[in-house]
């Protein structure tokens, strides 16, 4: 399993048709599921932004639960392994009190060999109204979502395809601490081509017209999103590739530092963590030649001393703690948003 | 958006005169301004809360806290409409033992005070709750009544009231018109 040129892993997965909503706020946000970023516009993620907002107020009370979700059914749907994703939304649903029922794939029929399919149309029957799908193959939660007639779908991250909801956070986080993103540098660092939240983010971060630099082996750098940028109706034409991570984050704002998986030396594509973590970690001496007040984020679990160093990590800059409150907020926007209203 | 068919029921002095007398009722009631906390619910009633709580310093010299509370998250109607919540919240206020004044522009059939009060009791525990409203037009779905009334004004289920600000649209005005006249 050698491979020198890395595979595409993820061609992008064709949208769902969305009937639109014919809610009284139907021009404001537009989306019956949350799949990925692609189709989200400026305004919907504004939209949704000043949703979070009001939810972080809630999280700042006393009594720290509001009524709006009362009577609904959420159902988490996980093939694969998560925990802050899936108690993120757990949490943010219990916070509006829907109901919400963890569904794990390993004590399920899934195990009996029932497909995808049979098992999202089962748990339509059952009431579900929001489903939130994680799946180890890109483009699992939009065919869910094609068959499911009554039922929501959010996808928790599908291969190495989208991770909307971590990108809404990464993106919540920043705007929090630096205003705008309208011209700000983002750097993103590491296994951008496997990395589900890197594609989001991009799409994300590009939208909210960020300035966005990918930095890290030319083995992990998703060219296949990349191809023809030079065209001027190219969705990423403003972003640059630099492979020298200190030349990368120069001037930077933000970088964002992603998890290797420890699995990837394996393939080749780096030659070991050792000499992964000597040209591309994040660490202080790579931060001096950012912007005096850049910001660290990293979308977790982190291996420290691999893609950031630990004084990084836990320093002033970073802003990984932050990024877990606002999960909260931003899933309840989202489950809000996608939950309420009933005629979808 | 004055048109053909509306009706001015309230000028800018009207409004004002309603407020003062408004704000010489809570006073009254409350034997002062000590403990009192007004909420303004968003929108239009956050800026109607404010003009109390400066009625109120300069009648008695005292500072009265003022909070907008926004009651999109209590709605009994979220299944029908997602309505986008204002940031208004903010910090949440400190309502525990003090009396909690709400304040909106019009009662109408009750509900959004009824999810007000919950917004209100989420907070802590006030020692009691009460309701001043700029117009009460009738027509309650829930057993609710205003404290303070600005104005009563009969109407029909076919008419639609209107209340201007001048903090959010740009002058006092309070119209009565036709549904679908417009």
């Amino acid at each position: 399993m050698q491979q020198r040129t890395p595979k595409v892993p993820t061609p992008t997965v064709a949208p769902v048709e969305q009937t639109p909503r014919t809610t009284a706020d139907s021009k404001a946000w537009r989306q019956r599921h949350l799949l990925d970023l692609d189709t989200l516009s400026a305004d919907e993620m504004e939209h949704l932004f000043k949703t979070a907002d009001v939810m972080q107020g809630v999280l700042q009370r006393e009594v720290k639960k509001v009524p709006t979700l009362r009577g609904r059914t959420i159902l988490t749907l996980f093939y694969e392994a998560s925990t802050r994703t899936r108690i993120a939304f757990e949490t943010a649903g219990k916070l509006l009190s829907a109901d919400v029922t963890n569904i794990t794939v390993s004590s399920s029929s899934v195990v009996k060999g029932e497909t995808l399919l049979d098992t999202v149309l089962t748990l339509q029957a059952s009431a579900a109204d929001v489903m939130v799908i994680r799946h180890a193959d890109a483009g699992a939660p939009y065919m869910a979502a094609k068959h499911l007639t009554r039922t929501a779908v959010v996808n928790a991250g599908d291969g190495a395809h989208a991770h909307p909801t971590q990108a809404l956070l990464d993106l919540f986080t920043a705007r929090k601490h630096l205003g705008s993103l309208q011209g700000k540098k983002v750097t993103i660092v590491g296994d951008i081509n496997y990395s589900r939240v890197a594609r989001s983010n991009l799409w994300g971060f590009v939208r909210a017209g960020a300035h966005v630099v990918l930095s890290g082996p030319p083995t992990l750098i998703p060219w296949d999103l990349l191809k023809g940028k030079d065209d001027s109706e190219h969705p990423f034409k403003s972003v640059e590739v630099e492979t020298d991570v200190r030349k990368a984050v120069k001037e930077a704002d933000l970088v964002i530092p992603l998890r290797i998986q420890l699995e990837r030396q394996q393939t080749g594509l780096i030659p070991s963590l050792r000499e992964y973590a000597m040209y591309w970690q994040v660490n202080d001496e790579v931060l001096t030649h950012a912007h005096p007040h850049v910001l660290v984020m990293h979308p977790g679990p982190m291996n420290e001393g691999v893609e950031i160093s630990s004084s990084v990590a836990h320093g002033v800059k970073s802003l990984v703690k932050q990024q877990v409150t606002n999960g909260i907020s931003v899933r309840m926007a989202v489950l809000y948003l996608i939950g309420a209203p009933k005629e979808l | 958006m004055t048109t053909s068919s509306s009706k001015i029921i309230m000028t800018p002095d009207d409004v004002r005169r309603a407020l003062t007398r408004v704000a010489h009722e809570v006073l009254e009631r409350n034997r002062g301004a000590e403990g009192l906390i007004l909420a303004g619910i968003q929108t239009r009633g956050l800026p109607l809360a404010h003009r109390l709580a400066k009625r109120i310093q300069d009648f008695e010299q005292s500072l009265v806290p003022v909070f907008g509370i926004d009651i999109s998250l209590y709605r009994d109607d979220v299944r029908y409409r997602t309505p986008a919540p204002s940031a208004g919240m903010g910090v949440p206020a400190n309502v525990e033992r003090k009396r909690v004044v709400l304040v909106d522009d019009v009662i109408f059939t009750g509900r959004s005070i009824r999810a007000a009060m919950d917004a209100v009791l989420d907070l802590g525990r006030p020692q009691n709750i009460q309701l001043a409203v700029l117009v009460d037009r009738g027509h309650r779905e829930v057993p609710i009544r205003a404290d303070y009334v600005g104005k009563n004004v009969p109407t029909s289920l076919k008419e639609e009231v209107q209340v201007h600000l001048e903090e959010t649209d740009g002058k006092d005005e309070v119209t009565i018109f036709k549904k679908g006249g417009v």
